[in-house]
């Protein structure tokens, strides 16, 4: 009977290779909700804790927290799920995936299922942040993990250069003056300590847009429509950040990565760096000499753009899902969780009321850079956000980089990313 | 005409279906091959024919389903210049890596099957990039070219030499990065060339040894030619390689500055996960396959003629 014995191996092999797994049915609303780490570890420890802290008050739902990697990641399965017929119910995404979103037929507005206390709710919110959540009259997104620029500077640099350690560079000028100071150069001209750092890997539109909104310029209309990436502002604002590297020789030549720039900053390999209010906590814990935490110095006027995570809510759900995830939403986002988000992050409190909290209120009292993010929301802009974004947001990175390694002069670059994203953005006019 | 007859053709006559014939054995056969069967079908072949139809369509948007557009994709694909770019870019990655990491593996593989003292160590030591992943590898690499306290630029700052920014410099980007892929690459063929080594045997260094060949006749008369199959497949393998491999351009480039290490397979991420461009990474994924396959046909059939399978 050898051979029916292994008929019967082989037909067990091949059964096995096929049947795929079961979920069992249940009866509680079940709702999915994928969210980004950007820095990984212990923030997926904090937001597994909440969510379970949510289960605990609601019992009748479940919500499964699946963790989906970088924000480039998650975006990308949200979108394969989406396609694949199984969204999510809620995630976390860049706010500048919104347009991306809406144009794929993934997500609606918060307004109506959120009912009558909606606006009440969307205008707790700071409205810089809620500039990347709105368009065409609807919410689309609601603020959660978010951040902005802010410059850091190290005070004992400072000292060591003949600089006032507390008074920080608060425009162009002064940045570009004390950037001479600090940079310090050994016997035969190689330099040891660089006098600013501004990163230009990966996502360098994000922090050029600190110089254009400063240079008094503004990157794209509320539709996602249109861009002007090639006024004179933009261009001279580009040509300021060139020279830096180029002429004042202040700053490092070619890209700077995204990745070092904090660590250069606690090697004391750079006086001052532009980076995400999101680094505070890594800077705060290891950073071995004094240091400040300062708005954007402002040439025309102050500015900064927001970045980071908002809440979406997914099309294709039950009447109860929808109910259950905007009852989440709401819950993650209470001044009280706000705060305690905040403090254990380094993100932005995003809703003046978190900061009105004893615990925040504690918090800053122990910490005062931490608020500097908060007073520089006044002055920050929508992060750059269009129609089919990550094309248009190429387009733009590609020629800032070209243009800062030195193969294009500021205004080609600028003109060729205009005609790109002209080109991307004329079938959604 | 008549072609010559050669040796290695199987004998001509009627077609047969394989497993054609008494019935349960034939059951038996389908069902051992069923699971592959069912598994390369559904994550090889089933997705290269969707994709291969994808690339005549456009892309579905929300709203807007997709629709019949001929061979408007690779026109567009024709008209893109970063394609391009990529398509240069990866040429110049693999006529870069492929013979440095072959001739790297063939002079490690010949030095470790010497009689040489810490034999074994050394063996793992040219092996172990290989056993590393790729992330691992390329966060290394990371920071060995970090400007200024990387260890290039340690070594380097010790004869006074400046700090140098290689992977942020459109002009050594390139070729930063296909360092990288020289070192991962070269200790997985050594270990094809040194199980051939050991392959070769022992009476044909004797005879030729009597017969008085210097080491360098022996190697390029008996050895050399005895690794041809081997260097074949090794071939095929770091050409196919060159196109596969971008895990290290994620870590470190990102496919910058400007693109200048933008390889077609990292493009073809761009189009596909990023810009949700369906059309558009449907006909690069065909032009890299057709590339491809191509570059291996033209390998197994020329440059098979020359080798002698023993």
């Amino acid at each position: 009977m050898k051979t029916t014995r292994r008929t019967l191996f082989a037909a067990t092999l091949a059964a096995g290779a096929l049947v795929a797994g079961f979920t069992p049915a249940s009866a509680e609303t079940k709702i999915t909700f994928y969210y980004p780490v950007a820095v990984g570890g212990p923030v997926t420890k904090i937001v597994d804790g909440m969510v379970a802290g949510f289960e605990k008050e609601h019992p009748d739902v479940k919500v499964e927290a699946v963790y989906a990697g970088s924000y480039q990641d998650t975006i990308a399965k949200i979108l394969t799920a989406v396609k694949g017929g199984a969204a999510p119910n809620v995630a976390v995404a860049l706010s500048t995936d919104m347009f991306t979103l809406i144009d794929e037929d993934a997500i609606v507005p918060f307004d109506e299922v959120a009912g009558k206390d909606a606006k009440a709710w969307f205008a707790g919110f700071y409205p810089s942040f809620m500039a990347n959540s709105q368009t065409g009259g609807k919410t689309w997104g609601i603020p959660f993990q978010r951040s902005t620029v802010v410059m850091y500077w190290n005070k004992a640099a400072f000292k060591e250069a003949g600089l006032d350690p507390e008074k920080v560079p608060a425009t162009w000028a002064e940045m570009r003056e004390a950037a001479k100071k600090l940079t310090k150069r050994d016997a035969s001209g190689n330099v040891e300590r660089w006098g600013i750092e501004i990163p230009s890997s990966g996502f360098p539109y994000w922090l050029f847009q600190g110089f254009t909104t400063e240079n008094g310029a503004i990157l794209m209309n509320e539709e996602g429509t249109k861009v002007a990436f090639d006024t004179p502002a933009v261009v001279d604002a580009l040509q300021y950040w060139i020279d830096l590297s180029v002429k004042d020789k202040v700053h490092p030549a070619g890209i700077v990565e995204w990745g070092t720039t904090p660590k250069d900053f606690l090697e004391g390999k750079t006086a001052m760096m532009w980076q995400t209010t999101g680094n505070l906590t890594n800077v705060r814990k290891n950073a071995k000499f004094d240091f400040g935490v300062a708005m954007l110095p402002a040439e025309k006027r102050r500015g900064s753009p927001t970045g980071g995570g908002n809440f979406y809510l997914f099309k294709g759900q039950s009447a109860e899902q929808q109910k259950a995830v905007v009852e989440f939403v709401k819950w993650m986002t209470t001044p009280e969780r706000t705060a305690e988000w905040s403090i254990a992050t380094g993100y932005v409190a995003t809703q003046p009321a978190a900061w009105a909290t004893d615990k925040m209120k504690a918090y800053v009292a122990d910490f005062p850079q931490a608020a500097v993010a908060r007073d520089q929301l006044e002055h920050a802009v929508a992060e750059l956000s269009t129609h089919d974004n990550q094309r248009v947001a190429k387009a733009f990175n590609d020629n800032l980089q070209a243009a800062l390694t030195g193969s294009k002069t500021a205004a080609q670059a600028m003109k060729d990313a205009q005609a790109e994203a002209d080109r991307i953005l004329k079938s959604y006019r | 005409m008549r072609s010559p007859t050669r040796l290695d053709e199987p004998p001509r006559g009627r077609f047969r279906w394989p497993f054609a014939g008494s019935g349960r054995r034939t059951v038996e056969a389908w069902l051992l091959l069923l699971p592959s069967i069912v598994l390369f079908a559904a994550f090889t072949h089933v997705p290269f024919l969707r994709t291969f139809v994808d690339a005549f369509h456009s892309t579905p948007k929300g709203r807007r389903p997709s629709h019949f557009v001929g061979l408007d994709n690779w026109v567009d694909l024709a008209h893109d210049p970063i394609f391009w770019k990529a398509l240069t870019n990866n040429t110049l990655y693999a006529l870069g890596t492929i013979p440095l990491a072959v001739g790297l593996a063939l002079a490690m593989a010949l030095f470790v099957n010497g009689r040489i003292p810490g034999r074994a160590a050394l063996r793992m030591a040219y092996f172990t990039p290989t056993v590393l992943p790729m992330i691992a590898v390329a966060n290394i690499w990371l920071f060995f070219y970090t400007p200024d306290y990387g260890l290039f630029d340690q070594i380097g700052g010790l004869f006074g030499l400046a700090a140098t920014n290689r992977l942020g410099d459109p002009s050594t980007a390139l070729i930063a990065v296909m360092a990288v892929a020289v070192w991962k690459e070269a200790g997985f063929f050594m270990i094809f060339y040194l199980a051939a080594l050991q392959q070769i045997p022992p009476d044909l260094r004797e005879a030729a040894a009597i017969e008085g060949a210097s080491r360098f006749t022996f190697f390029r008369r008996v050895t050399w030619p005895l690794l041809a199959p081997v260097t074949l497949f090794i071939l095929v393998n770091a050409v196919i390689n060159a196109f596969r491999t971008v895990d290290h351009i994620f870590m470190m480039t990102g496919g910058g500055p400007d693109n200048a290490t933008n390889l077609l397979l990292f493009r073809l991420y761009e189009l596909g996960f990023k810009f949700w461009d369906q059309a558009q990474a449907s006909a690069l994924t065909v032009v890299l396959i057709v590339v491809l396959a191509s570059v291996a046909l033209v390998q197994f059939v020329f440059a098979g003629r020359k080798v002698h399978y023993r």
